[in-house]
């Protein structure tokens, strides 16, 4: 360095801090405007959709044509089984191929699992609905066209498509995190690999296996496209029917947001509180709990 | 897992019940086939798909892909402008997207206090837990009008002069912008928390040395932690053009559905994923469905190579990192 030995910052050297200056302010804009949006989000909803929760909102159906009021009832039925099914049904498959990933397979071939059930969480939904659409509601397969028209069914087994890889994937990191003592233990005290499996990384997983669900759930409830072709055409009765096409909470908002209807932009507005209230309660709280319980489970190394 | 592949003494397995060893084989038999069912599922949606797209692949051949028709009544279905609409709101909403992402990536791993890290990447990760159906919502009626009555105006009094920013007709509320503003909103907090993982994952023994031989916060952010992760935050972005690429809802909602393509992004258009899921009460004759499910393909098709792509980049980017170990 040519230049006189001085404390203060000068010419180039002040230069430097400036840009650093702006760079750290950009940086911190960038996060702030992000939760801006986020709040506006929230707030917009919430002070649009306030007025119209009341108790016939949730227990009633849909008003006349014209008329106010009425309720979203069977929205709410619908989401309710629609949701039911899809985890009954990415549940058991999600945490089994995990287990095979994590648990049985060879290194090589559970990246190649791992891969495509990464691939599977990429595909866009509207391409799932597409398929299950082709599969189960259009299907010139006699086997497989069981249904052969919109229903829960299909909706659901959609919407099971789209939780599978978030469940198997949310598995997998709970059980990498489970101890390798726990495992050698268990093999040292003589016990089989299967009952390893099921008595002690399981178990011990439990949580985390649990979070992970309920974060998928509060994605899979949200969605919108995997149900447009599979099962979106519904009476507007109340209808608990898993053969029957239903109504679901956020189609009825999309069909709503489009309604030329003052009254049902209203009732969108209420519906999407509630569909954002449950989802972003659900998912901050399996996020706190899955926190707590990984750092439960990297604590003792 | 290593334990598992810790091999038991000679004779050892011999002792074991059969019990033991049906359980065991069963276990393995059990997951392995829920995993194989898993990954044929992704198989089965590819060929399912080109199966029905069939039809009109038959009809339209790839044709399809740069004719512009979209006509019911006498049968005629094109493409072109919703593939075009496609890249350009996803490839628009990376512009924007990857730079506020790259930005609160390091605000959360660098700049940002411990104590408030936590708390913010939680609430920017919430935004990506909001429902696409409420943000097409809100698109609609607060984002909307709010664009075409401050933004689009003020963004085409400056850059006007280029034709893909000329100030649309009487304020129109629908446009190609709004979309690409609501798909950023949907990919940040996807693209930051990736970005975030990997600005957190780069040895804190490089960051001290470009601290130590007096570099300031942003140099070694430039000299040091972008190049160390390069090919991660590109995959990050891949990963998230992919999730723009395939978002229909709130593009549909937001979008005005209108083709053919207008010049300026302040007019409405449409893209191959909103067009689909606009579709869905009026595919009525077989070669529309048919077409239909061709838009979905060539949706697949882009979203594989983009997901395959970014995974790619990973790999890469692994190998590379821990070669450099």
């Amino acid at each position: 360095m040519s230049a006189p030995i001085s404390l203060k910052a000068s010419g180039r050297g002040r230069r430097r801090l400036v840009v650093n200056r702006i760079a750290e302010l950009a940086a911190f804009s960038a996060a702030i405007a992000a939760i801006a949006v986020l709040g506006i989000l929230v707030w917009s909803v919430f002070s649009r959709g306030v007025h119209a929760l009341n108790l016939d909102f949730f227990t009633k159906g849909p008003a006349l044509f014209g008329q106010s009021g009425g309720g979203v009832a069977p929205a709410l039925v619908g989401s309710l089984l629609l949701v039911g099914i899809a985890t009954l049904m990415a549940l058991p498959f999600g945490v089994l191929s995990a287990l095979f990933v994590s648990e049985f397979a060879p290194r090589r071939i559970g990246d190649q699992i791992r891969l495509w059930l990464d691939v599977l969480n990429g595909f866009p939904s509207i391409v799932i609905g597409i398929f299950v659409f082709t599969l189960m509601v259009k299907s010139d397969l006699p086997l497989v066209g069981w249904g052969h028209h919109q229903s829960a069914f299909a909706g659901g087994f959609a919407l099971a498509i789209i939780m599978l890889p978030l469940v198997a994937r949310a598995t997998m990191e709970v059980l990498d995190l489970v101890p390798n003592e726990l495992r050698e233990a268990s093999y040292a005290l003589g016990v089989s690999k299967w009952q390893t499996v099921i008595r002690v990384v399981v178990p011990t997983a439990f949580g985390g296996i649990l979070t992970g669900t309920t974060l998928a759930i509060a994605r899979a409830a949200g969605e919108t496209a995997p149900l447009l072709f599979t099962c979106a055409i519904a009476g507007q009765l109340t209808d608990w029917n898993p053969t029957h096409s239903v109504n679901s909470i956020p189609l009825t908002i999309f069909q709503y947001s489009e309604a030329p209807d003052e009254n049902l932009h209203q009732q969108a507005w209420a519906l999407a509180f509630v569909l954002i209230a449950f989802v972003l309660v659900t998912s901050l709280t399996a996020r706190i709990l899955l926190e707590r319980s990984r750092r439960k489970l990297g604590g003792p190394r | 897992m290593e334990a598992a592949s810790v091999a038991a003494p000679e004779g050892l397995g011999r002792t074991r019940g059969r019990g033991d060893r049906i359980g065991d084989t069963v276990l393995y038999v059990v997951t392995a086939c829920a995993a194989v069912i898993g990954v044929a599922i992704v198989f089965a949606i590819v060929w399912r798909i080109a199966e029905g797209a069939w039809p009109a692949i038959k009809v339209f051949h790839t044709s399809f892909l740069w004719h512009n028709e979209w006509n019911p009544v006498v049968d005629k279905f094109g493409a072109r402008d919703l593939i075009i609409g496609t890249v350009v709101t996803s490839f628009g909403a990376v512009l924007l997207a990857a730079p506020l992402s790259i930005a609160i990536g390091l605000f959360l791993s660098e700049l940002a206090p411990p104590s408030v890290r936590g708390p913010i990447g939680t609430l920017i990760e919430m935004l990506a837990a909001v429902p696409s159906v409420v943000v097409g919502l809100w698109g609609i009626y607060v984002l909307a009008p709010f664009n075409a009555q401050h933004v689009q105006p003020f963004l085409s009094s400056f850059l006007g002069w280029l034709p893909i920013f000329a100030n649309g007709e009487d304020k129109v509320e629908s446009t190609v912008f709004s979309a690409m503003i609501v798909l950023t909103i949907m990919i940040i907090p996807i693209t930051s928390s990736i970005c975030r993982e990997l600005f957190i994952g780069v040895p804190t023994e490089l960051e001290e040395g470009a601290i130590g031989l007096g570099a300031t916060r942003w140099e070694m952010v430039r000299t040091v932690v972008l190049p160390t992760v390069r090919g991660g935050v590109v995959a990050a972005v891949i990963l998230g053009l992919g999730r723009a690429l395939g978002e229909a809802i709130a593009v549909t909602q937001v979008i005005g559905n209108f083709i053919p393509l207008q010049r300026s992004i302040f007019e409405p258009g449409d893209t191959l994923a909103s067009r689909t899921a606009n579709q869905y009460q009026g595919a009525v004759s077989n070669i529309q469905v048919a077409s239909l499910i061709y838009l979905a393909l060539i949706l697949l098709v882009i979203t594989l190579i983009t997901n395959l792509a970014a995974q790619m980049v990973v790999k890469r980017f692994e190998h590379q990192r821990s070669a450099a170990d």
